[in-house]
């Protein structure tokens, strides 16, 4: 049987006297697109921040390639080849696409102006993201200097992707990628998830669009009271199976709780 | 990344922007706000001229400019941490207090006999004040990354702390001058050029302008300051450190009022704790005259420097044109409240 990329095994986290994750399991296996669905306050954004290091889990354990690991950091989540890219999407406005793409992580210049005057590369940065874009088909772009907040919400939401697509990243985890967007431009990112699904790239979808998850997805994570209560594939379930596992209409027995990847 | 050299400049050209000519400009209004700011303090300047014409004398000018030191340096603190979207209401009172410091320990060292301090020259006073300075900001810093509390109610204790401990340790008197050794005052000296007068103190000022500009425009620490200041949660969630950076803003802006207290020794000609109680206002005027939002995020050092001459310009105009001070100051209250209403109202513009 194939290897986990991203294993975790009875994640906890609490706010206060609020149990976001009660014990949650999760697998995730090398280039598939795993959806996460599960209806409001059914923690599956809690979970994906505790892989994306934005939350570190009160108990429970985490794997990245067999490796047992602990996030105090997105920054640590990186280092694993997890990019997230938030509900938020966590760009910064008032800065330009390609400070953005390489926010928190910037290259700079080579020789004295670099080391010592830790002078920014900005034209290497420019030409990176500029390039990453269109590595992405993403063509709609006019100018990479443009502020963040001067585009559209899909292309704010290209931006993030093709940010955390960037960076030599194994696994690119989506929360809510389209809840903001049209149609239209939903459609354009859900081109994205399968193009990076084809460069070999391993994809964590949340979201509650239904038809979407059915596009996309090889197999689906149902998230529910803080757990995962199971694990369908599009051809397996119907949507009004997934739907019935969401809403504890379904019951799955334990055993039947996991699924190989396919 | 792949690193494809030849596609490269290629890949760079269909990025370019193709804009036209109101785009233009309206994108350069946008990138530099600061441009209306000098449009604001051109026309000021005009029109103080037009009433007065003895305000556009080269001398009134040489002197305006000069006047500019003290606001205008304390102005480039101010504006790093508005920057954040923070506010720092003990600005005034941090720089009296390293005044202080390092007036009172020059003095001692002339005078005394006592072994640490007998014949120390006055550059270690000097740089203990700049550094107490410091350490006031990092502790502005502290409370607020720390404990999490609002920037605008530490700054607002701290101010009357450092006021508190400016007297305390220094029996509220004023150093004059004379009693200081000359290195004390050297930021006041400077040189003619033609009919204007240059301070030293004024080429710091720009120094300092400069090396902060360049800093915020070339270095992570510059971008990740704009990325705190625009949104804190989304700078946190790209792995940037907010409370490091948050802290060090702080720090350095510290260390800017450390710098203003030397040069306002100089300019003043002593050191004294009844410097003028309206430097946090103005400071604060002169950065969001210059386009530097109260939201954070937004502007640039440089309007800093434009708004602190257009506090100048505005004190001296009404000041030639035979206003009482009172009054003055009703203009400056007046001037930094219709600022930051343009800024609110530029910015739902925008939005």
């Amino acid at each position: 049987m194939m290897e986990p990329i991203v294993k975790a095994r009875g994640l906890v986290k609490r706010f206060g006297t609020v149990t976001a994750l009660n014990g949650a399991d999760f697998d995730l296996y090398p280039g598939e697109v795993l959806a996460v669905i599960g209806d409001n306050g059914a923690g599956k954004s809690s979970l994906i921040k505790c892989f994306a290091g934005a939350h570190s889990a009160d108990d429970g354990s985490m794997w990245v390639n067999g490796e047992e690991v602990t996030f105090a950091s997105t920054h640590s989540a990186r280092d694993h080849g997890i990019e997230t890219v938030f509900q938020t999407l966590a760009v910064s406005p008032a800065l330009d696409i390609a400070s953005n793409m390489f926010l928190g992580r910037e290259l700079r210049k080579k020789g004295f102006m670099g080391t010592v005057l830790r002078q920014l590369d900005k034209k290497g940065m420019r030409l990176q993201a500029a390039e990453q874009l269109k590595s992405l088909g993403i063509s709609t772009l006019q100018d990479i200097t443009q502020a963040v907040e001067t585009l559209s919400g899909g292309q704010r939401q290209a931006v993030a992707v093709a940010r955390a697509a960037a960076f030599g990243s194994q696994v690119i985890i989506l929360d809510e990628p389209t809840a903001a967007l049209g149609v239209r431009e939903s459609g354009k990112v859900l081109d994205l998830i399968k193009d990076l699904k084809n460069r070999g790239l391993t994809v964590v979808l949340i979201s509650h669009n239904m038809p979407q998850v059915y596009e996309v997805a090889d197999r689906i994570h149902v998230q529910r009271l803080g757990k995962r209560a199971a694990v369908v594939t599009p051809k397996s379930a119907s949507m009004n199976d997934a739907v019935g596992i969401m809403t504890g209409a379904i019951d799955v027995p334990e055993s039947e709780q996991q699924l190989s990847p396919v | 990344m792949s690193e494809k050299s030849s596609s490269k400049d290629a890949v760079g050209k269909e990025f370019e922007l193709r804009l036209t000519p109101m785009r233009r400009i309206q994108k350069t209004l946008y990138r530099y706000p600061w441009l209306s700011s000098l449009a604001v303090l051109i026309s000021v300047v005009l029109a103080f001229g037009l009433v007065n014409e003895r305000f556009l004398l080269p001398s009134t000018i040489s002197l305006m400019v000069q006047q500019t030191v003290i606001v205008g340096s304390l102005a480039l603190a101010q504006s790093l941490i508005i920057l954040t979207a923070g506010i720092d209401l003990s600005i005034g009172s941090i720089m009296i207090f390293g005044q202080m410091v390092m007036a009172n320990m020059a003095v001692f060292a002339v005078a005394s006999n006592v072994t640490p301090f007998a014949g120390q020259n006055p550059y270690l006073a000097i740089i203990v004040g700049i550094l107490a300075a410091a350490a006031a900001g990092s502790l502005n810093g502290f409370l607020i990354v720390r404990f999490g509390l609002p920037p605008f109610i530490v700054t607002l204790g701290t101010w009357s702390v450092f006021m508190g401990l400016a007297l305390i340790f220094f029996k509220a008197r004023t150093i004059q001058g004379p009693e200081m050794p000359e290195v004390m005052l050297s930021l006041g000296e400077g040189f003619s050029v033609g009919p204007f007068f240059v301070t030293f103190g004024l080429l710091v000022m720009f120094a300092l302008y400069f090396a902060v500009a360049w800093v915020l425009r070339n270095t992570a620490w510059g971008r990740h300051l704009y990325a705190v200041g625009d949104d804190p949660i989304a700078a946190k969630l790209t792995g940037i450190n907010t409370n490091r950076v948050l802290f060090s803003v702080y720090l350095v802006a510290g260390l800017i009022m450390g710098i203003t207290a030397l040069i306002t020794i100089g300019r003043v000609g002593s050191a004294s704790p009844n410097v003028d109680p309206m430097l946090n206002l103005q400071s604060i005027t002169a950065a969001v005259i210059g386009g530097i939002s109260l939201f954070g995020g937004r502007g640039a050092v440089v309007g800093a420097l434009i708004g602190s001459m257009i506090v100048v310009a505005v004190e001296m105009g009404l000041s030639l044109a035979g206003v009482d001070q009172a009054y003055r100051t009703v203009a400056i209250g007046v001037l930094v409240i219709a600022a930051v209403g343009i800024d609110q109202w530029i910015r739902k513009v925008k939005v």
